[in-house]
């Protein structure tokens, strides 16, 4: 199988995934998740075997059809995309283990239609990481927000429906209002809206027209959750919390910072942008998104609230990074992607896992919870440590180069920016790390419980160990990403 | 021996309207339905190997009756035509495959055959204004489809639909007497009525004002037939009353036939020869055109009931159409013929899906609606994908002659950057109006004590899936709509000189 192919293919399996899914549904749940499990893993050995391509320098590429001239659907594999279809693929095969011991330890209705939108939302995510051109991204970004719509909605009570709306509604207006046409501006200025080291705008566009564009996209690929378009990801916390982990920490927002940062190195060009006095607002409104957010993650009660928040939060880091226009910055957007994907995805699997045990939400509730569910809550805790960024965890890793890509743009609001929202990280997450371990049970619960069942407790130990892990192991990332902005490892 | 396919285009027409008479005999009713299938299908057929033979370089060209042009009747299809027939026979055919059920529960069982015959009819007079070579013919196939549409838009249970075809047929008759008079003007001048005669003719005598007159009126009769704003008040009542069916079928190609009539008339005969009459074209109607655009959307997003939302989102579409056009380019005309591909496409499938909406809903108001996403998913599911065509998103045959009209107005310097803008601002107007109905259907809740809803029968669905996929399909493989449509234009410029 050629490289094309294999492109190809990472793309079609998880629909092939999808449909298999759904007849199985109708025979068997085991067979179904039996399904679900091995769709996964061929998919994560089909992304792998691109990835020694990448480090040899290659970019594979396949062109499928010439809508019109100069618009193609195409995909095209470079290493930010690479990074982004490995973390993506990779994580959902522990999230759907993680994913059977929920929906059967809380008996959820509808399972087949969860794995089925699950395994298409999969095959939109790949066709978004592989995307050789704008047009082939927006068509892929689209398919995304719609198959997860049915697993937002999935419990289909009015609340749920009515949060539902407030995902879908923002995320359909802003592309369709917003990132569609700076698309078509894109292409009409350029001429192309391909993916091109060093960007496809240089001299073609100057002024604030710039700052503009670049206020289009940021603000059209909602997903990314820049402050005022982020309302949909809390609203979206309505959704069973295996969607919550991978989608709304890993592959539905890391789609929205990962075609920002895109836009940015291949369309805009750091260099260019740099240059461009309009374009420097954005560090100003990430900024002031990673600080209102953590100041609202402050005040939540509800645990997976203020993970959403956090995460609103850690979104903007990655902008902010991918928007200093220094090497060592843009290193520090993608090694952050990484980073904040593991530590995000284990939080929110220690929330799931305590609202399956201890049938719990509210963070006042968790007095104590750390005795009954210790491997939980320790992940828990690694999760917490990586968002503040304290080592030895993948947060740290990220911060280390954001900081230095601050320092070499002497960018000091990035610094003080940084400085400011660690404290408030800390101020959100150590008193719950206190209060899990250190305080006692108020009063004895409703339910005598212990752990979550294995499977959960087995996904969340392997990404609290891939958040120490990536501390001493992030030579593979960097290997993989540095020659982006041309750099050696 | 008869070689058959020499006679494709006149076989195109004669068919549907033979099987009209027959039909009427035809009892009990599914009989009826099916030949009246057959024959359309047959025509959907003919107009595929015409278009086909087009793009392989072929030309057609018929006399019938083995006179001669000027003095028989000619009939020449072109990549134009061409184009047009898989429009109109092809929205005949797949509306009538989705239509059985439908019909029988709007008109009662006597007189479906009549039903049946005049939809032929109807069908073979608008096929025959895309063969015609000369402007009586044209004129009397107007006619033809034009009696037939308002038996058909009246043939429905509602009783509005009588005042709203009496309307159309004011309107309808004035724009073909329009047309007829100045086609007489033209004949009084020139002696011809075949349309390359003319061409060559009218230079001679361009500058009389007769001929000028003649000009006026027949863009203003061709306007009026096609719903061109602001002569478009019978359309919305029109296709509201309508029988379902109908007006999927009718909202898909019978305005856009006129336009093919306008277009070809004043590029093969006017443009050429009347000195400057290419600018008093643009300034005519590109204002127009984006009154259209503007107001048609905002009627429809303030509309409440869903046919006639959709009815003025065909008259702000028949203003992009117009928009191109009078850019008098390739790019734009280019642009304009692809749309009317593709915008037959989106709202063939939105009405097919009304339809289908109509089969389980009494009333098609925003409210009546509330909640149809779950009790008809399917049919809903097929609404977004066709909507989203509408819009003119990406992956979907409508973003095809969106990205079309960008790049033929940006060519034309400072007011194409506002025609642009227009645009954008015209279709997130469609964001708005198409939001709407799918806000209300998936997260509206069923009205109080309204009967439990099922989904559409399995036919239908299957024809409203065609027809959403044809959107994404023809939005991904663009090539025989941009290739005809490209070749339509070359014809029609090359005679501008």
């Amino acid at each position: 199988m050629n490289a094309g192919d294999t492109i190809l293919t990472a793309v079609a399996l998880p629909l092939a995934g999808a449909v298999a899914i759904a007849f199985a549904g109708r025979i068997n749940k085991n067979l179904r998740e039996g399904v679900t499990l091995v769709t996964a893993a061929a998919l994560a050995w089909t992304v792998a075997s691109l990835v020694p391509l990448i480090y040899a320098g290659a970019r594979p590429a396949i062109s499928i059809t010439e809508v019109v001239p100069g618009i193609e659907l195409a995909f095209k594999v470079e290493p930010l995309g690479m990074l982004f279809a490995c973390l993506a693929s990779g994580l959902w095969i522990i999230n759907s283990i993680y994913s059977i011991g929920y929906m059967r330890g809380n008996a959820e209705q509808n399972q087949t239609r969860f794995y089925t939108c699950f395994a298409i939302a999969l095959a939109a995510t790949m066709g978004i990481a592989f995307s050789a051109n704008l047009f082939t991204l927006f068509i892929f970004y689209e398919v995304l927000t719609l198959s997860t719509y049915p697993l937002v909605a999935h419990k289909g009570d009015e609340k749920t429906v009515r949060s539902a709306r407030v995902y879908l509604g923002i995320l359909l207006t802003t592309s369709i209002g917003l990132l569609l046409p700076a698309i078509v501006w894109t292409y009409i200025v350029a001429g192309s809206g391909d993916f091109t080291p060093g960007g496809i705008l240089a001299g073609k566009l100057e002024g604030p027209a710039v700052g503009l564009l670049l206020g289009l996209f940021v603000f059209g690929v909602g997903k990314a959750a820049i402050m005022p378009v982020h309302r949909w990801l809390p609203a979206a916390m309505v959704a069973p919390t295996p969607v919550s982990a991978l989608l709304h920490a890993v592959a539905v927002v890391k789609a929205g910072v990962f075609t920002v940062t895109k836009v940015i190195i291949y369309v805009f060009g750091i260099d260019f942008l740099f240059a461009e006095p309009s374009s420097s607002w954005l560090v100003y409104v990430t900024a002031f998104t990673i600080i209102a957010a953590s100041i609202v993650a402050l005040r939540q009660s509800n645990l997976k609230r203020l993970l959403a928040y956090s995460t609103i939060a850690q979104l903007s880091y990655v902008v902010m990074s991918a928007a200093v226009l220094k090497p060592f910055a843009e290193i520090g957007a993608m090694t952050h992607m990484v980073a904040h994907a593991f530590g995000k995805i284990t939080l929110f699997f220690a929330a799931g896992a305590i609202y399956t045990a201890a049938k719990k939400t509210e963070i006042h509730q968790l007095h104590g919870i750390g005795r009954r569910m210790p491997w939980t809550m320790a992940a828990f805790t690694i999760g917490a440590l990586s968002m503040i960024g304290v080592p030895p965890t993948g947060g740290f890793v990220s911060k280390w180069f954001i900081l230095a890509g601050a320092f070499q743009a002497e960018n000091y609001l990035v610094l003080a920016t940084i400085i400011l929202s660690t404290v408030l990280n800390a101020a959100y997450f150590l008193p719950i790390i206190f209060m899990v371990w250190f305080a006692r049970e108020k009063s004895s619960p409703d339910i005598n419980h212990g752990e979550a069942p294995l499977a959960m407790v087995l996904a969340l130990t392997i990404t609290a160990g891939l958040t120490i892990g990536f501390f001493f192991f992030n030579g593979p990332v960097l290997e993989l990403v540095g020659p982006i902005v041309g750099m050696k490892p | 021996m008869i070689n058959w396919a020499e006679h494709l285009p006149a076989l195109q027409v004669v068919v549907p309207m033979l099987c009209a008479p027959l039909v009427v005999l035809l009892h009990p009713r599914g009989f009826a339905w099916a030949a009246a299938t057959l024959a359309s299908l047959f025509a959907f057929v003919i107009s595929i190997s015409l278009a086909a033979g087009l793009l392989r370089g072929q030309t057609y060209q018929y006399n019938m009756g083995s006179w001669a042009p000027p003095f028989g009747i000619e009939l020449r299809v072109d990549a134009f035509s061409a184009l047009m027939l898989l429009i109109v026979t092809g929205a005949s055919t797949i509306t009538l495959f989705a239509a059985r059920q439908s019909i029988d529960q709007q008109i009662e069982e006597e007189r479906q055959p009549l039903f049946y015959a005049a939809w032929l009819l109807a069908l073979s007079g608008l096929v025959g204004i895309l063969v015609a070579a000369d402007a009586f013919n044209i004129f009397v196939f107007m006619e033809i489809a034009a009696l037939s549409s308002y038996v058909l838009v009246a043939g429905g249970p509602d009783k509005r639909a009588l005042p709203a075809v009496f309307k159309y047929l004011i309107m309808g008759t004035i724009g073909a007497t329009f047309y007829l008079i100045g086609i007489g003007m033209i004949y009084l001048m020139t002696g011809t009525l075949n349309l390359a005669d003319m061409e060559l003719k009218i230079h001679e005598v361009a500058d009389q004002k007769p001929v000028l007159a003649a000009a006026g009126f027949i863009t203003i009769g061709l306007a009026l037939k096609a719903a061109v704003f602001p002569l478009h008040i019978w359309l919305p009542n029109a296709y509201t009353y309508a029988p379902h069916m109908v007006t999927a079928f009718l909202a898909a190609c019978s305005t856009k036939v006129s336009l093919y009539v306008l277009l070809r008339l004043d590029f093969f005969v006017f443009q050429a020869n009347l000195s400057e009459h290419d600018i008093q074209f643009s300034y005519f109607l590109m204002p127009l055109a984006v009154l259209a655009m503007l107001v048609a959307s905002v009627s429809a997003m303030f509309e409440q009931n869903l046919k006639r939302m959709f009815a003025y989102s065909s008259v702000a579409q028949v203003g992009y159409i117009m928009l191109g056009a009078s850019l008098v380019n390739q790019a734009g005309l280019t642009a304009s013929i692809i749309h009317m591909f593709n915008h037959a496409l989106a709202k063939g499938a939105l009405f097919l899906v009304v339809a289908s909406l109509a089969m389980r809903f009494s009333r098609l108001r925003l409210c009546d609606i509330s909640g149809a996403g779950r009790q008809m998913p399917w049919t809903m599911a097929a609404f977004v994908v066709a909507g989203l065509s509408l819009i003119g998103v990406p992956g979907t045959a409508g973003f095809i002659s969106k990205w079309y009209f960008i790049s033929a107005v940006l060519s034309e310097g400072a007011i194409g950057v506002a025609l642009a803008i227009i645009i954008v601002a015209s279709s997130l107007m469609a964001v708005v109006y198409v939001w709407r109905v799918v806000e209300t259907a998936y997260f509206g809740v069923p009205q109080v004590g309204a009967i439990k809803i099922s989904e559409a029968p399995f036919s239908i669905i299957i024809v409203i899936w065609i027809a959403a996929l044809a959107n994404v399909y023809f939005g991904l493989v663009t090539d025989v709509p941009v290739m005809l449509g490209t070749m339509a234009t070359e014809a029609l410029m090359g005679h501008l000189r």
